[in-house]
């Protein structure tokens, strides 16, 4: 399915929560927090977190700032 | 809610300080609770011609050459409280009076011919005959006449301070007396006024209630006076920093030795009171300290400008007094018997200007 | 020690995490500092580098995290990165940071106070960074900041405390912690803050673009650590004998003679 992660749109194959894609993309599912269509997925309920075509998903994480 | 430090400890923080201690804090621009106590210290005594010097310039510099001036209207020497020291004890057989409202329109005219901008409405704590319902009426009355109308009556809740400022009140002085809180309980026999605590946490009630300004104080003759302005000191850095958008004043209601009355617990001298006024000027640069005519015309006349913000004048402390000259039952005997016209002379031949009028309270819109 | 919305912190110094040569250089600077806090901001996953993770480099539980909004531009979205960070670090604290303008990366005061109304109400612990304006530290305050971040200088520019009379005012009249934010470009400006009262100092530039950011770190511990003992042992005031030419020698020993 088709998906806007971080803005960019991409064709995934195979996956269908929130965690398939974060497997697919290679990031530990710890390290990030997930908006699905602007909704903050918990930490933890990335399993439950069903993802559909043209769906946006920002995935972000800490980095250094002041 | 603020909690008044122990007495004891007052008292001893205020014996220990040295002339170092006393040098330290007159050098100061922003000070400290324990340099407020140095200044009231003995060992501050001889260090009040610097005082007085520190505390005209601090002065002069923040409310510039200006004093105001207000007079009160006695509104009712009834009262439910019985307080060792004060003539309106509803132990003392004095003659009662509660004004109607005609006749407080008519003290108003008298003290707004004479020209006042600001009045101080004062009455005895007897919720009978003034309660807020009578505050609102005679505030209702009065708000047209002058800029600013302020009150010192009993210890009201925060509605009945929002109703009072919804009806043209400004400000609220309430005194805690004495902050020795066994020292209270001796002088405060009966009445509502023996409850320490809630009297203390009065001017918090004011403040929230949106008042302009909230003036405190203790009389001075009841417990030691530098322990009192301590405790002052204490009390007006909890306001400040809780309502900080709040005005503050501290009075000093002084107690003179008189036959037949009650004698002063300790002895004030006009020296004191000048080491407590100062001291509390430097300590915090835009209280209003305000001097009443308990004290007399060659202290006040001295004070101008070295401290003091604010005079009372021409004041009657008897209900009825302006209009009826024969009027019984005051609250104590006044030292500068001067008319307003008198001491705006004084004032303006000390190169300062009178000023009745501080603020108007047409520009008052309540919450 | 410093207590912030219940939490004690032994350490006056927090510091930023931003503009590192790398993670292994950050973690060493800020365990030379000794400090406790340390900021963070929220960015989009790189997806063409993942690794890129700096929680890993600091490890989760030895410091406190305090994320940022940083590029929120309004309220609202302060608001939406204030969220997504708690969601991320499963805590509430937040250091809010609204700076519409990109170019000197200023504080909006309106958007500031707006966005600490909303997310106290929401349950974070929020520290708003400010320009150095003590009625809006009052009223940041009374909005229920934990503490105010007053700026020394504008963000990154090392100029110190330039804002110190403001600062001042804001440290006599608040009742919640002061932390003096950015600006604060040397050891001695961070000690100038603690001197004149300030709870904490906030630093990251300074620090992380030293030539040697570990050293720095620790020259910055000391430097809060002596500026703080210099405020509570109590300061000597600067001389007034100078100003000779003040009304104070004006007035007369004889003036107070009317006293009884």
């Amino acid at each position: 399915m088709n998906l806007t992660v971080n803005g960019n749109t991409k064709l995934f194959q195979d996956i269908k929560t929130v965690t398939d894609l974060l497997i697919t993309l290679n990031l530990e599912p710890e390290t990030v927090v997930v908006e699905h269509n602007t909704t903050i997925i918990q930490p933890g309920s990335f399993d439950s977190a069903h993802l559909a075509e043209g769906d946006q998903v920002e995935i972000i994480r800490f980095v250094g700032g002041g | 809610m603020f909690q008044s430090p122990n007495f004891q400890t007052l008292s001893s923080e205020i014996i220990t300080p040295t002339a170092t201690d006393v040098e330290r804090a007159l050098d100061k621009d922003r000070l400290q609770l324990h340099d407020l106590a140095a200044l009231l210290s003995p060992a501050a005594e001889p260090y009040l011609q610097q005082m007085a010097v520190r505390s005209a310039n601090i002065t002069l510099k923040r409310f510039g050459r200006t004093t105001q001036l207000y007079a009160p209207i006695y509104l009712s020497n009834y009262c439910t409280n019985r307080c060792a020291y004060c003539g309106f004890s509803a132990d003392n057989l004095i003659k009662r009076k509660c004004l109607t409202l005609e006749e407080v329109e008519k003290e108003a005219a008298i003290l707004h011919d004479r020209g006042f901008q600001h009045i101080l409405l004062v009455s005895g704590e007897a919720e009978s005959a003034v309660d807020v319902e009578y505050m609102e009426a005679v505030a209702l009355r009065l708000r047209n006449k002058f800029a600013a109308v302020s009150i010192e009556i009993q210890p009201m809740s925060t509605e009945h301070y929002m109703r009072l400022f919804e009806a043209g009140i400004t400000a609220v002085a309430v005194y805690q007396e004495t902050y020795d809180r066994d020292l209270y309980k001796q002088v405060h026999l009966s009445g509502k006024k023996s409850d320490y605590d809630y009297r203390l946490e009065t001017p918090a009630r004011v403040a929230q209630a949106g008042m302009r300004e909230v003036g405190i104080g203790a009389l001075l003759g009841l417990a030691d006076w530098r322990a009192e302005g301590l405790a002052i000191g204490h009390h007006l850095n909890w306001l400040r920093k809780e309502f900080w958008s709040t005005a503050f004043t501290v009075s000093f209601p002084r107690m003179r030795p008189a036959a037949g009355e009650f004698e002063p617990l300790q002895l004030v001298s006009e020296r004191n009171l000048s080491q407590l006024i100062f001291a509390l000027r430097l300590f915090d640069q835009d209280v209003g300290l305000i001097v009443s005519t308990r004290e007399e015309e060659r202290y006040r006349n001295g004070m101008l400008g070295l401290g003091p913000t604010r005079y009372s004048a021409g004041s009657c402390t008897a209900p009825g007094g302006y209009g009826d000259s024969d009027s019984e039952g005051e609250q104590f005997s006044v030292g500068d018997h001067r008319s307003l016209d008198e001491v705006c002379t004084m004032i303006r031949n000390k190169g300062f200007d009178p000023v009745c009028k501080d603020w108007d309270r047409e520009f008052q819109i309540s919450n | 020690m410093l207590t912030i919305a219940g939490t004690e912190f032994r350490s006056r110094l927090f510091l930023g995490t931003g503009k590192f040569s790398s993670p292994s250089v950050m973690a060493e600077a800020i365990a030379a500092s000794d400090c406790q806090m340390v900021t963070v901001a929220l960015r989009r996953v790189n997806l063409d580098d993942p690794d890129d993770d700096i929680m890993k480099a600091l490890g989760l539980h030895d410091y406190t995290f305090l994320p940022n909004t940083s590029g929120a531009r309004d309220a609202k979205e302060a608001i939406r990165l204030a969220h997504l960070a708690r969601a991320a670090s499963g805590s509430s604290w937040l250091k809010l940071e609204v700076t519409p303008d990109p170019r000197t990366l200023l504080p909006d005061p309106v958007e500031t106070l707006l966005a600490t109304e909303q997310l106290v109400k929401d349950g974070f612990i929020v520290l708003p960074y400010m320009n150095a304006d003590p009625i809006l530290a009052l009223r940041l305050q009374d909005a229920g900041a934990a503490a105010v971040m007053p700026l020394g200088a504008p963000i990154g520019t090392n100029q110190g405390v330039l804002t110190d009379f403001q600062v001042e005012i804001i440290i006599e009249q608040a009742k919640v912690p002061v932390v003096v934010d950015a600006g604060i470009g040397a050891p001695s400006h961070a000690a100038y803050a603690m001197e004149m009262g300030a709870d904490a100092v906030l630093v990251n530039t300074a620090i992380s673009v030293a030539g040697d950011p570990i050293a720095m770190a620790a020259a910055f511990a000391k430097a809060v650590e002596a500026g703080r003992t210099a405020f509570v042992a109590g300061m000597g005031q600067k001389s007034k004998q100078a100003s000779a030419s003040s009304p104070e020698s004006g007035m007369l020993s004889s003036d107070l003679g009317f006293l009884n």
